[in-house]
């Protein structure tokens, strides 16, 4: 299978979908990364860490 | 040469310096404190990471130039890796500086190692921006005509020409990523020195 059926399952010479708020305009794109790396910082904060209660129990 | 002469040798005294400074256990820990083993404290480490991807594929992308990047399945590939390892790398750096944000990372002595980390932030989102404008395609030439009036706009037009290809490029592959790779080796270097920033103390409850 060649790139190009890849490059068929998104449409990218498409013009780009934005969101509108107010005087706040915003590429769904840009938002959906946004939102992504928010996720990412509260999972960091939460999410238990490997190994993290072996070593609380060795001090 | 006598014991005292050696002593007065600025390569003598700027070496006990160093060591003084960051002696060789600092640089290279073997251990942490328990307060690191959050993942909070793996986005540093994976911007690294990332922007040695980063350097590595450009460094690829520059041997075999536009043609190659543009026409071939495997140039195709390692732009597209040259670009996805900066998306990385911007994705880990602001999860990295929200982090340190609220940690407050610049206390106890750390203003400077918060301020190499600001300044590295800045210097690579213009990097990225030449890069945008180097990429020698109807994009880069888009880009560049709209971003003419907004340097325009500051002043800087004259000495800072987006529409100059040649000017652009080198910034983007000589100028800048060595601003980048300096700032972030002096930024990992003063973590080492001062260490981890830790945690905030609970405050001490008073029974009444």
């Amino acid at each position: 299978m060649s790139l190009t059926h890849f490059a068929a399952l998104l449409p990218l010479d498409t013009l780009g979908h934005y969101l509108h708020w107010h005087f706040i305009q915003i590429s769904v794109a840009n938002f959906v990364v946004i939102v992504l790396m928010v996720f990412t910082f509260i999972a960091a904060i939460f999410a238990p860490f490997p190994g993290r209660r072996r070593r609380k129990e060795n001090q | 040469m006598t014991y005292t002469e050696i002593e007065r040798q600025w390569t003598t005294r700027l070496r006990r310096r160093f060591v003084r400074l960051l002696p060789p256990e600092k640089l290279l820990p073997d251990t942490q404190p328990t307060y690191v083993s959050s993942w909070i404290y793996v986005f540093g480490v994976t911007t690294l990471a990332a922007l040695a991807v980063v350097i590595a594929s450009g460094c690829l992308l520059a041997l075999r130039g536009p043609q190659w990047w543009h026409t071939s399945s495997v140039g195709h590939f390692v732009n597209s890796l040259h670009l996805w390892s900066v998306e990385i790398f911007f994705f880990a750096m602001v999860v990295h500086l929200w982090g340190k944000y609220f940690m407050a990372a610049w206390r106890g002595g750390r203003a400077l190692t918060w301020m190499t980390g600001v300044v590295t932030f800045l210097t690579s989102i213009a990097a990225a921006f030449t890069g945008y404008v180097s990429q020698s395609n109807f994009d880069s030439q888009w880009i560049s005509t709209q971003a003419k009036d907004g340097i325009n706009a500051t002043g800087a037009g004259a000495y800072f020409n987006v529409l100059n290809l040649g000017q652009m490029l080198m910034w983007h592959i000589v100028l800048l990523p060595l601003a980048a790779i300096v700032l972030t080796g002096l930024h990992v270097i003063l973590v080492r020195v001062k260490g981890v920033v830790p945690p905030f103390e609970e405050p001490v409850k008073v029974s009444q």
